[in-house]
């Protein structure tokens, strides 16, 4: 689950990172209040989970009320890269000596915490990272010991910090990993860490997510998910423990299990189709189960066919074609669905789907048959398609 | 011979008395497998189905000598029950549990390797270990495979199945199939059943099902290129998986450009192994690499 600006730099506050004082507002209105109340001069900062949000002008600086109200009903509804801007981070304004840039993540590959930190930041650190890798310090974590003052300033001092912000710099690598441990991020990121005219270290920025899987040990996070920016399906399919991932094309898609879902997608593209979905119907999915998954993918107005892809394992055929059939007498679909049931109870299922008949269900025996009728089927409705 | 899991096994379950546990857990042993016990607080003294239930693992290793224990035990209490297996001496952990959090699978590993090296974690969040006409430890069909000569090593339990099922079709059956998880942190990874499936003499070659988010594949071919000897196809899954979106499993995520299929197959493909591009494809080259072997040896 990632977190917006505002939403991270809450975090940082809690655990003793400084930030700059600010309030998040969804009006222009709201915003010249909040820049009242910080202070002028004030930055108005898009908030959207996507990156490249300063060059798309979503991040203006203001230094009176007109230009506060120009800015924020600027940014406010504008599209970044897909993402609509709902909220604005209204923040006073920093001076900036220097920008550093800061890290932990959850290293998969070595299996520990990875810590880095760089001066150069306030740029892309994948480029740092490939053009001038010494000046990134990576530094890996023992997790069982955590991370300790010696190794923070170690890291900092041996990244360049100024001599004068080490402890500093020391602090904020401190905080952030207290972060990261504490609120059971995979990832806590800074950039730009900012060194002040003042000599105070503080987060300019804050890119933080939040693993979804120990939302239960952190009631206060849980409602930290940008509900507005949500697709509305998705949001859903979340509320009703159902894995769901909205695509942008026409081809809904339902399997059972992650896997097999993500390779049912690559086999529909690559019979040139494009898939309006992911998801994960999961093991075991009894007939109520089906008949919600089924209302899901209908609930996007792009889809024109629906693929069934199952191979049974605890997943019954029968049970999925039961739901199958349950489920077009309430929701009547107005769509073709190409249905391949492979794997336990197989031939039951198949059975009882050609005994109900249903209207423009098409039985295929093996995935790249069903790609390849689905594909066609949705093409066929294109065409059709008034213009 | 297979690997992991055989007529050797002495299995106990943390969670038999739940439903999902329960079922499972009699399961594997209507397949076969030696099913030893039960692991649940509070409830030791009982059975299942005349298996016996202990209130701890320590009850459990003095009364009936498990080797191997699977865990079927909700979440928020799986890491400690795969700590409390470790530290009662099983040498081998399966967890199925999904959902278990990363921090938690993270401390599991390192607390694993710094204070119980003896024993082997596989998931969590998988679907198990199947060693066919021997011992089924998990939640894998077992009807689907014979017994035979290619390992199979996963990230997905129903992909797996896929392709299984389109080589046994073909007539081959498999030596061990191990589905590693669709977590972060798996216990073990890609290339550790690699090195087993190498050292198993009945293992001609290995099908290895891959999936986006991390480095494990990349890992896996380079280990390949370095240390096998034996034949190995892949399939890699999310081709079409956008950036920055959770596929399912919590390990299956595109990270800014790391992470992604195309890398994945890239980096295969470069120490010469062959990538299918769809199951069915990773299945006709098994299948055409294996009667090739076979061919050479008659």
């Amino acid at each position: 689950m990632d977190l917006l600006e505002y939403q991270g730099k809450q975090l940082f506050a809690r655990h003793g990172l400084r930030v700059s004082s600010g309030r998040a507002v969804t009006s222009s209105e709201e915003a010249v209040q909040a820049a009242a109340e910080v202070g002028y001069p004030v930055v108005v900062k898009a908030q959207v989970l996507i990156g490249g949000r300063g060059k798309a002008g979503g991040v203006k600086l203001a230094a009176d009320e007109s230009e506060v109200r120009e800015h924020a009903s600027n940014i406010l509804g504008m599209d970044i890269h897909g993402h609509t801007v709902r909220t604005v981070w209204i923040e006073h304004a920093s001076d900036i000596a220097s920008e550093y840039y800061a890290s932990v993540l959850l290293d998969r590959s070595a299996k520990q915490p990875l810590v880095m930190f760089s001066v150069e930041g306030g740029v892309d650190i994948e480029e740092v990272a490939e053009q001038t890798p010494e000046k990134l310090i990576r530094h890996h974590v023992d997790p069982l010991a955590g991370l300790s003052r010696e190794e923070a300033v170690a890291i900092a001092t041996s990244g360049g910090a100024d001599a004068d912000v080490v402890e500093g710099v020391a602090d904020a690598l401190l905080a952030l990993y207290e972060v990261w441990l504490e609120e059971d991020a995979t990832l806590t990121e800074i950039n730009p860490l900012i060194v002040t005219p003042e000599r105070e270290v503080r987060a300019l920025d804050a890119k933080v997510s939040l693993d979804g899987n120990a939302l239960y040990r952190h009631p206060e996070n849980q409602a930290l998910s940008d509900a507005e920016n949500e697709d509305p399906i998705e949001r859903r399919a979340k509320e009703e423990g159902v894995q769901y991932v909205k695509l942008d094309g026409d081809i809904g898609i339902l399997g059972n299990g992650a896997g097999l879902v993500m390779s049912t997608l690559d086999v529909v593209a690559r019979a040139g189709g494009s898939p309006a979905n992911f998801l994960d119907a999961g093991g075991g999915s009894d007939a109520e189960k089906i008949k919600q998954a089924v209302r899901l993918i209908l609930a996007n107005d792009a889809v024109k066919a629906v693929l069934f892809n199952i191979f049974g394992g605890i997943t019954r055929c029968d049970e999925v074609a039961t739901g199958l059939i349950a489920a077009f007498e309430e929701i009547e679909p107005s769509v073709p669905f190409v249905v391949r049931l492979d794997g336990t109870n197989d031939a039951e299922g198949r059975r009882l789907l050609q005994e109900a008949a249903l209207p423009n269900v098409h039985a295929a025996a093996t995935m790249n048959e069903a790609a390849a009728k689905v594909v066609a089927l949705a093409g066929s409705r294109s065409a059709e398609a008034p213009a | 011979m297979a690997i992991l899991v055989d007529e050797q096994t002495r299995l106990a379950v943390a969670g038999i008395t739940g439903r999902e546990g329960t079922f499972h857990t009699l399961n594997n042993r209507d397949y076969g497998t030696d099913v030893v016990g039960g692991v649940t607080p509070g409830k030791g003294g009982q059975d299942v189905e005349g298996i016996p239930v202990f209130d701890s693992w320590a009850e459990a290793m003095s009364s009936v000598e498990p080797n191997t224990a699977m865990i079927f035990v909700p979440p928020r209490f799986a890491a400690d029950a795969i700590l409390e297996a470790a530290a009662a001496g099983v040498q081998l952990v399966v967890a199925i549990t999904e959902g278990i959090p990363a921090h938690d699978e993270l401390r599991v590993y390192n607390l694993l390797r710094r204070d119980h090296p003896g024993t082997r974690l596989i998931g969590p969040n998988c679907p198990g270990i199947l060693s066919p006409g021997r011992a089924n430890v998990g939640i894998i069909p077992a009807s689907f495979f014979e017994r035979g000569n290619v390992g199979v090593v996963s990230r997905s339990g129903t992909l797996t199945y896929q392709i299984g099922n389109e080589i046994a079709q073909a007539g081959f059956g498999c030596s061990t199939i191990v589905g590693i998880g669709g977590d972060p942190v798996p216990g073990s990874s890609f290339v550790d059943v690699l090195e087993l499936f190498e050292d198993d003499e009945e293992t001609e070659l290995v099908v290895l099902a891959g999936e986006i988010g991390g480095s494990a594949e990349e890992e896996a071919a380079d280990y390949i290129a370095a240390h096998m000897s034996k034949p190995v196809v892949a399939y890699i899954a999310g081709f079409t998986a956008p950036a920055g979106k959770q596929m399912g499993h919590a390990g299956a995520i595109v990270s800014g450009s790391s992470g992604t299929a195309a890398a994945k197959a890239e980096a295969l493909e470069a120490k010469g192994v062959p990538v299918g591009r769809t199951p069915t494809e990773a299945a006709e080259i098994a299948v055409e690499v294996l009667g090739g072997a076979a061919a050479a040896a008659s």
